[in-house]
């Protein structure tokens, strides 16, 4: 009796010893097998902090997320350069074909939240940057799933996926990446909806 | 006491001039109301039935597709609609949404918005008038 009860420790201790080191490789990322290895984009650890180590932790604005989340995810601005936020704060009256129009104090608030945190910011993050060097100087592309860098990140997936209907389209971030909108894109907490 | 007075009157004043302070939907007909008079002279009242009919009005948008307010806030003003871009938008109707016709700056921003997109120009006071009509008419 007494010996049974040692084995059944035994393989506690084995299959916990075991565990412990399937889940350090996971949160290290140790096996991702996309194009560049050492990057993952914002991960959360077992304490449950975040650490933004693609992409700056941009502060929330509550303008913003009034405002702009009323319609879409909050996109984080470290997505985007200055001149995209610029372009796309200019356009809201015919905003990807709605009237997102503001009244001017708004508007202002939040470019200037956005032109603060945005890709070519000063204290951009790597994330931020990637997507910053895939876009040329002179170009502003208004929809991030525009960037080349986007682009890259997403050609494995078949088309049909982003019509998924818990998706609708590549521009639900939060459809698959749930932290999307505090930053982060970690590779290995995208859970794809089946349908 | 009469230091209570003026702070109260004082107070009374600010919600009066900011148009972002709480109102009821009593409040909003009463002006929308006031303006539809001066819109047109033979003014009579708001109509449930005209609100209803511009609800489910169905206009070519500016993508050439069809759209109408139940595109997005579906054919029962008591549902849960959503957004093109996938965002939830709480039900138009006050018996299930108390928190609908209770900022007026929130209301005129939506009414211009919205009545731009689906029907590519402002709505009149009377439009207005009508539809909030309409959707307080609906029981839970």
């Amino acid at each position: 009796m007494k010996k049974a009860f040692q084995l059944t420790l035994a393989v506690l201790v084995l299959l916990a010893v075991l565990g412990a080191g399937w889940l350090k490789a996971v949160a290290e990322g140790d096996d991702d097998d996309d194009d560049d290895h050492h990057s993952s984009y914002g991960r959360e650890s077992f304490e449950g902090k975040i650490h933004f180590r693609g992409l700056s932790a941009a502060p929330q604005n509550a303008k913003y997320t009034k405002e702009c989340a009323a319609c879409h995810m909050a996109y984080p601005p470290g997505l985007l350069p200055s001149q995209s936020w610029t372009k796309i704060m200019g356009g809201l009256k015919n905003h990807f074909g709605e009237d997102a129009s503001l009244d001017p104090k708004a508007s202002d608030e939040i470019k200037g939240y956005l032109l603060k945190n945005s890709a070519d910011a000063n204290d951009t993050g790597r994330l931020s940057r990637r997507i910053n060097d895939s876009i040329g100087n002179s170009d502003a592309p208004i929809r991030i799933t525009e960037t080349n860098y986007f682009k890259r990140k997403h050609h494995e997936l078949d088309p049909s996926v982003f019509k998924r209907k818990s998706i609708g389209s590549p521009s639900n971030c939060v459809a698959c990446h749930s932290g999307a909108e505090k930053g982060s894109f970690n590779e290995h907490s995208v859970r794809i909806p089946k349908w | 006491m009469r230091t209570l007075h003026f702070v109260s009157i004082f107070f009374l004043g600010i919600g009066y001039l900011n148009p972002a302070m709480a109102a009821t939907a009593d409040d909003l007909l009463k002006d929308y109301a006031v303006s539809a008079m001066h819109e047109e002279a033979g003014f009579s009242g708001f109509s449930s039935e005209s609100g209803k009919k511009l609800y489910m009005l169905e206009q070519i948008g500016k993508n050439g597709e069809r759209v109408s307010c139940s595109t997005c806030h579906t054919n029962d003003p008591r549902h849960q609609g959503m957004t093109r871009a996938n965002k939830i938008i709480e039900p138009l109707a006050p018996a299930v949404n108390s928190d609908r016709f209770t900022d007026r700056e929130k209301v005129e921003k939506w009414f211009r918005r919205n009545c731009n997109d689906v029907l590519r120009r402002e709505c009149t006071a009377r439009e207005k008038g009508d539809f909030i009509t309409f959707l307080r008419s609906i029981k839970k």
